[in-house]
C-alpha cells in the first residue's frame, strides 16, 4: 500500500505545472454558493455579468428585459448551484447556454422549456479570464467572417432570434434541409477552430 | 462512438432549442437510449455557447448587482441538498450497496421516465394518474443522488483504525441499462487543467471513457450515468489523470484500478 501511496504522489507531482487555476477558481466559488456564501455569488457576478447581459441584450435588444434575464438566470444559479456539472464545460459557457435560451424564451414569450439541470454540454474553452475570453470571441468572429453570408444568416437567426428551421427556410425562402445544413455545418466549423 | 447521421441535423437544432412537437418528442425518445447522441448533443451545446461570445455591448448597469445581492440576501440557503442523516453510514459495505442500488435503481425510473412520458401523451387520463407517482419517484431519486454527491454531505469510510486514509473509488454499474455510479474520496488534488479520468475496461477491447471528475476541497468526487455504449461488460474499471478536456484513451499510467467484487 505504501508503493501504491508514493507511486500516487509521484504521479501527480510529475503532472503538477504551473498554469492558472481560472476554471478551478470557478468550482471553489460554486462550491461556495452551495454553502450559502453570498460573497461567492458576487465574485461569480463581477467575472460573468458583462457576457450574459451582452448575450440577454443582443438576443431582446432591450436593457431592462436584458437585466431581468440576467438576474433570473444568477438567481437560478444560486438556488440550484447543483445544476452545475463541472466536469462537463466551464461555467461561464453553461451560464451563457442558460441566458441566451432564457433570453429566447422571453423573447418569444412563452415559458422556459428547459429546467437548468437539464442543460448539459461538454468541456469548452476556459471562460473564467477577461484574455482568454477575448481571445475565444477573436477567434469566434474569425470563423463567422468567413462563413458564407447565407450560413452565418441562418446561424444567426436561430442562435439569436430562436428561430425555428422552417421558420428560418420560410424568410429565406430556401429548402428546409438546406437551412438544416447550413446550421449544422457553420457550428462544426466553430467547433474545428477551437479544437485545432 | 458516434451520433446517428439521421439524427445529426435534428440534434443541432435540439442544442439550439429550436426543435419542436413531434420532431421533438421522437429525438427526446432516441436520446433516453443512445448515450453517443446525448454525447453529441453535450457537445453542440458547448458549440453553442462559443457563438454567445460574438456578442458585445455595454455593461449591466450598477444598480443590476445591487438587486441581484438584494435578491440572494432574501433567500438563504435552503439545506435541501444536507438532509442526509449523519447517523446513517453510507459509506460502509453494506450502506454503500445498499445506497447505489437504490440510486441506479431510481435513475432508471428516471430514464424509463422519459420514454414513458412520450407513451403516454395519447392518454391525458392514465398519464395525469401516474404523473404524480411518476414525481413522487423522480423526487425520491433525486434525494438519493443528491445525498450520494452532495459536496457537502458527511462521508465517513471506515478503515482498520492504523490505515492512513487511503484514495478510494467505489464503481456501481448495471450493464443491462449501461447505468454507473462512482464515488471516490480522499482523492489527491489535482494539477492545474488536469482531469482524473474513470475507464470501463471491458473484456475485450481498448478502455471505454467513462466521465471525468475532479474532486472537491476533501477529496470527494462523483460521475452519474456517464455516456457509455450500451451494454458493455466490464472486467474492471480504472482511473488515469488526462487534460480536463478528457482523453478518448488512458495517456499516462492507471492510478487505481478494481475489478467486480
Amino acid at each position: 500500500m505504501r508503493d501504491f501511496a508514493y507511486f500516487f504522489k509521484k504521479e501527480i507531482e510529475r503532472l503538477s505545472s504551473p498554469q492558472p487555476q481560472g476554471i478551478s477558481a470557478d468550482l471553489a466559488l460554486v462550491t461556495g454558493l452551495k454553502s450559502g456564501d453570498q460573497g461567492a455569488m458576487a465574485v461569480l457576478y463581477d467575472r460573468y455579468s458583462s457576457l450574459l447581459y451582452a448575450v440577454a441584450l443582443r438576443v431582446l435588444g432591450d436593457t431592462g428585459a436584458a437585466e431581468d434575464v440576467l438576474q433570473e438566470v444568477f438567481l437560478q444559479l444560486w438556488r440550484k448551484p447543483t445544476a452545475f456539472d463541472a466536469a462537463r464545460g466551464s461555467l461561464g459557457s453553461w451560464l451563457s447556454v442558460i441566458t441566451r435560451n432564457r433570453a429566447i424564451d422571453s423573447l418569444r414569450k412563452r415559458r422556459p422549456e428547459t429546467d437548468i439541470e437539464d442543460v448539459i454540454l461538454s468541456v469548452s474553452p476556459d471562460l473564467t479570464g477577461n484574455v482568454e475570453r477575448a481571445s475565444a470571441a477573436e477567434k469566434v468572429r474569425g470563423v463567422m467572417g468567413t462563413m458564407a453570408p447565407a450560413q452565418r444568416t441562418a446561424l444567426e437567426m436561430a442562435y439569436w432570434e430562436g428561430m425555428s428551421h422552417s421558420e428560418i427556410a420560410d424568410k429565406t425562402g430556401e429548402p428546409l434541409g438546406t437551412v438544416k445544413t447550413r446550421i449544422r455545418a457553420g457550428l462544426i466549423a466553430l467547433r474545428r477552430a477551437f479544437q485545432g | 462512438m458516434s451520433a446517428h447521421e439521421q439524427y445529426a441535423d435534428d440534434l443541432v437544432l435540439y442544442a439550439l432549442d429550436a426543435l419542436r412537437g413531434e420532431e421533438r418528442a421522437r429525438l427526446d425518445e432516441h436520446l433516453a437510449t443512445c448515450p453517443a447522441c446525448r454525447l453529441e448533443l453535450e457537445q453542440l451545446r458547448g458549440d453553442t455557447a462559443l457563438l454567445a461570445l460574438s456578442a458585445t455591448g455595454p455593461r449591466p448597469p450598477q444598480r443590476a448587482r445591487q438587486r441581484l445581492l438584494d435578491a440572494v440576501a432574501r433567500e438563504p440557503r435552503l439545506p435541501s441538498v444536507a438532509k442526509a442523516s449523519p447517523r446513517r453510514s453510507w459509506w460502509g459495505a453494506l450502506g454503500w450497496a445498499a445506497a447505489a442500488a437504490v440510486a441506479i435503481f431510481a435513475l432508471s425510473l428516471w430514464r424509463e421516465n422519459a420514454a414513458l412520458k412520450a407513451e403516454l401523451r395519447q392518454d391525458l387520463l392514465a398519464w395525469r394518474a401516474s404523473a404524480s407517482q411518476q414525481e413522487l419517484e423522480l423526487g425520491q431519486a433525486r434525494d438519493v443522488v443528491a445525498t450520494l454527491t452532495a459536496s457537502d454531505a458527511m462521508r465517513v469510510t471506515l478503515v482498520s483504525a492504523k490505515t492512513p486514509p487511503q484514495p478510494q473509488g467505489k464503481a456501481f454499474y448495471l450493464r443491462n441499462r449501461s447505468s454507473l455510479v462512482f464515488l471516490a474520496n480522499n482523492m489527491p488534488p489535482l494539477p492545474p487543467q488536469k482531469a482524473y479520468e474513470l475507464w470501463l475496461i471491458p473484456t475485450t477491447g481498448a478502455p471505454i471513457p467513462a466521465g471525468l471528475f475532479k474532486p472537491d476541497e476533501r477529496g470527494s468526487a462523483s460521475v452519474v450515468n456517464p455516456p457509455l455504449p450500451a451494454g458493455a461488460e466490464a472486467k474492471a474499471f480504472a482511473i488515469t489523470v488526462e487534460n480536463e478536456a478528457g482523453s478518448p484513451a488512458p495517456t499516462t499510467p492507471i492510478l487505481m484500478m478494481g475489478t467486480g467484487e
